[in-house]
């Protein structure tokens, strides 16, 4: 009422239909705006994400091929058109799948103790010291899993295996979040039932919790294996840059898909001469661009057959 | 349920006395084995963080305790007559400055694009935007790296010149604006692009969980959608909203790769964003050295990442905190 | 100020579902009108359209006409927020604004509309506000306390004394009492009395004798079973009502039959 500028002074009261249709068009500006700021901020953050995508699929299918997915590095120089990603893929499904046999055993036994069994203090540590090792900066994994090999290998230790013990410290809260949040979600119904049979503890947690968030479990495991997979840095310092297949993960360096994209980026333009043929400028750039097309791919089919995996048999568990 | 499924799997009981107590000891055994496991499991844990710590630490030593005259000549990189503290102290900075920048322009967007999902979009829309805004965490952070070098550092020029150009006057953005744009203001926009979905992501269930009693209070007593959320959904989320950014923050302080990719290193305490050549993070810094670098320059690098650590230690369990604290509140009212 | 509203023909649906059916009455001014009836029957619902606080449902949805003063609600050029502003709300549970002291939520709805108030002006609108709502001896010297710290009859006090802080034409009670212990709700209904003379109220309740007490005139609602909408039984006087009511569905709800 004293804020209908339009009113004039000392006139009649405003009727009903004054009070009921005239807003404060401040207000309403101000909400206005709001709303489209708001709706802008969620469409500026699809700009990165439509053209990350974007950059890496279009410039990515320029050497996709089998070809480029079958060859390693081995032998390549300067610009010549040639060299794949073979030993890179290799060497990541190595790395990685050994963090994954290091990290989902210690990370659900955590998640079992932590669930079924912690109680006070050392529970309460643990579950401390899990928070506090998700925010480990990945470099800073890579430096103790170094230090932990160079004490027995002693100093410049390059191997496939201290890349996987680096990428399991940043795997295993990850791992011990998601299973403890779903062994949480197992009803106690259950579980109480099963201790009214007559079964012990630790079967009931093997067959009954277990078996119940069996889905969840797996779900949680993938995702933090797509987590790892891109990591770059701890692999970097750790197990280092090769050009040739290496399949043994406690000997010699080993290259990884995400430390290939670093590689070839860092190599830069390529100088051709001008008579040069077989000489392409832009290999290095276009190669790191075709393994992060890969790369990308694994990490999304990853997330996507876990989040299938979560919805199709995640029902199972509830009924 | 499913319990009830192994009944027949199970062995007929032994008989008697006797056999149950053979039963039961056996069982016993198992039992304590795996409670003894996933104790084990839980305290590897711990023994795993302290390693990471004292191994940083014996590492970190040698560089910590030779003389600065002798570091300085035997690791090429550290400029002469410089202490490690003084090789550290740059780094640290440029480290600040950069995650600073990541969520000063992360921030505002993330909780704009929380209070989207949670409070503009329709319901039902809710979770499939949400599954969006997380994409952008599940790519890797060296393909952030390489498309922040090739494809947004061209394109962001224009716009770091205009500031130049423009806002010249004001120290941070002292012109000229150096080409290739590979400056920290770059690094800043690719690290909050990164830091966005953690953030959000914390924001969105903050945002969500506001009593629907104070926002009907607000909306009855005339509130518009935004003065709803101003009164009710900010107040109640702001120390949420607190937590997320210093979760975003002790991400961006151990990102490597999307700042070793870009930025143009340097060694100084200059607040110009717009220069190259002025900055370095200590996560960065490691990346570049680690492979040339003799046994007392990996020394002195450790030395380095130990000080991430502590920082990004501090940071993170500030924030754990501050979530701690205010979930004793929330049961309040 | 008070007004008087006219419901003609009122449908609400949720989504396809129809919840209330041809609610048609009049709620007079400066008296106090309650809707009785079992769960589910709509009267909330209902509450909720007279200042279209049902649009905070997804899928909620109206059909016929409110009129305040001859002005339909649903109108074309009419404002939803203004619509709140001159009809004000009170919850089945307490709400002050946690993070807000007590004379910030009494001011709160105030400052929307004019956040340039004077210091002066504002602490004359708390006390007279709160001592509308019988609140002010009781907290003036704690204004400052954040208005969580009241208790639950204090809380729901806090409430109507931050929506009288607007100047409402029309007040709201959805079920005002229902979460409060004996002693409280004697207080709100006290309060209910003594706003009576300025203002036009509208209370839900499920406590019939609340409804004999604090009523003028009370409508009856109920539901021919799940599934099948709202409807209004019948409504007059609150003593005809509890007395000599002409439908046999009231009789059997009044005495105790059923609901």
């Amino acid at each position: 009422m004293t804020t209908t500028p339009t009113q004039p002074r000392a006139a009649r009261r405003p009727t009903t239909r004054d009070l009921l249709t005239r807003a404060d068009p401040r207000r309403r500006w101000t909400d206005r705006i709001m709303h489209v700021v708001i709706t802008s901020a969620f469409l500026v953050a699809l700009v990165p994400l439509v053209s990350v995508i974007w950059t890496v699929v279009s410039n990515g299918v320029v050497r996709m091929s089998p070809y480029f997915l079958s060859v390693s590095m081995r032998g390549v120089y300067g610009g010549i058109d040639a060299g794949g990603i073979y030993h890179a893929i290799l060497g990541t499904l190595l790395i990685t799948g050994l963090a994954t046999l290091i990290s989902v055993p210690v990370g659900l036994m955590t998640a079992i103790y932590l669930v079924e069994y912690g109680r006070g203090p050392l529970a309460r540590a643990v579950t401390f010291f899990v928070d506090v090792m998700t925010g480990i900066p990945s470099i800073v994994a890579g430096l103790f899993a170094y230090s932990l090999f160079a004490l027995f290998l002693g100093p410049g230790v390059r191997l496939g295996a201290v890349g996987s013990v680096a990428l399991s410290v940043l795997m295993i809260p990850v791992v011990v979040r998601s299973s403890e949040e779903m062994l949480r979600l197992v009803p106690n119904e259950l579980r109480e039932a099963s201790y009214a049979l007559g079964v012990p503890k630790w079967l009931t947690i093997i067959k009954v919790v277990l078996r119940t968030s069996v889905a969840g479990i797996i779900t949680g495991v993938m995702l933090s294996v797509a987590r790892v997979i891109g990591e770059t840095a701890p692999l970097l310092i750790v197990a280092g840059v090769i050009d040739s297949i290496n399949t043994n993960l406690f000997e010699g360096r080993m290259m990884t898909l995400p430390v290939y994209v670093f590689r070839q980026y860092s190599q830069g333009l390529v100088p051709c001469s001008p008579e040069a043929v077989d000489c392409i400028a832009t290999i290095n750039y276009d190669r790191a661009w075709g393994a992060a097309l890969a790369l990308i791919v694994i990490v999304m089919l990853l997330n996507l057959v876990a989040r299938l995996i979560a919805r199709y048999f995640a029902p199972k568990t509830g009924h | 349920m499913s319990s009830t499924d192994q009944q027949p799997a199970r062995p007929a009981p032994p008989t008697g006395l006797r056999g149950l107590v053979e039963r039961r000891t056996s069982r016993d055994l198992a039992g304590r084995l795996f409670s003894a496991t996933a104790t084990g499991a839980g305290a590897l844990i711990l023994v795993t963080l302290a390693a990471v710590a004292v191994f940083l630490v014996v590492r970190a030593w040698p560089a910590m305790t030779t003389p600065a005259e002798e570091l300085a000549d035997a690791i090429s990189w550290i400029p002469e007559g410089s202490t490690l503290l003084g090789y550290v102290g740059p780094l640290v900075f440029g480290t600040l400055l950069a995650a600073v920048l990541a969520l000063a322009l992360a921030v505002p967007v993330a909780t704009g694009i929380a209070l989207f999902i949670s409070h503009y979009a329709p319901r039902r829309l809710a979770s499939p935007l949400g599954y969006v805004v997380d994409l952008l965490a599940a790519i890797p952070s060296v393909i952030y790296g390489l498309w922040g070098g090739l494809w947004l550092a061209p394109r962001l020029l224009p716009a770091w010149q205009w500031l130049a150009d423009n806002l010249g006057f004001i120290p941070l953005f002292r012109e000229p604006a150096s080409t290739p744009p590979r400056v920290i203001m770059t690094v800043g926009v690719v690290l909050a692009v990164m830091i966005l979905p953690i953030i959000t992501a914390v924001a969105r269930e903050v945002f969500l969980q506001t009593p629907r009693l104070h926002e009907e209070a607000a909306l009855a007593l005339g509130a518009t959608r935004w003065e709803m959320v101003r009164m009710a959904v900010i107040p109640f989320g702001r120390s949420g909203l607190i937590s997320a950014a210093m979760l975003g923050l002790g991400r961006a302080l151990g990102e490597t790769m999307a700042v070793f990719m870009i930025l143009s290193p340097g060694f100084t305490y200059s607040f110009e964003l717009l220069q190259a050549g002025q900055h370095q993070t200590i996560a960065a810094n490691i990346a570049n050295q680690f492979a040339e670098a003799n046994p007392l320059g990996v020394s002195a690098l450790i030395a380095t990442g130990l000080a991430l650590f502590v920082i990004t230690l501090a940071v993170n369990t500030a924030a754990r905190w501050v979530v701690a604290r205010r979930k004793d509140f929330s049961g309040a009212n | 100020m008070a007004q008087r509203i006219d419901l003609k023909d009122l449908n609400v649906y949720y989504g396809s579902f129809l919840a209330v059916a041809d609610v048609s009455m009049t709620i007079e001014p400066r008296s106090v009108t309650a809707f009785i009836g079992p769960s589910g029957c709509g009267k909330s619902t209902l509450l909720r359209t007279l200042n279209r606080m049902h649009e905070v449902i997804p899928g909620a949805r109206v059909g016929g006409t409110v009129e305040m003063d001859g002005v339909d609600l649903y109108g074309s050029d009419v404002d939803a927020v203004a619509v709140r502003r001159q009809i004000g709300m009170v919850f089945q549970r307490p709400n002050p604004f946690p993070t807000m002291s007590i004379a910030e939520n009494v001011l709160a709805g105030v400052r929307l509309n004019n956040s340039r108030i004077g210091k002066d002006e504002a602490s004359e609108l708390v006390e007279r506000s709160l001592q509308g709502a019988n609140l002010w001896n009781e907290v003036k010297d704690r204004l400052d306390r954040p208005g969580s710290s009241l208790s639950g009859g204090q809380q729901q006090r806090l409430c109507i004394a931050r929506a009288i802080a607007v100047k409402p034409q029309v007040l709201l009670m959805d079920e005002p009492c229902s979460a409060l212990d004996p002693i409280s709700t004697l207080a709100i209904e006290d309060l209910i009395a003594d706003l009576r003379s300025e203002y036009t109220i509208v209370i839900v309740t499920h406590n019939m004798q609340q409804a004999a007490r604090v009523s003028d005139r009370t409508g009856f609602f109920n539901i021919a079973g799940t599934g099948k909408p709202g409807k209004l039984i019948e409504m007059d006087d609150t003593r005809t009502m509890f007395s000599t009511p002409s439908e046999q569905a009231t009789e059997d709800y009044i005495s105790g039959r059923f609901g």
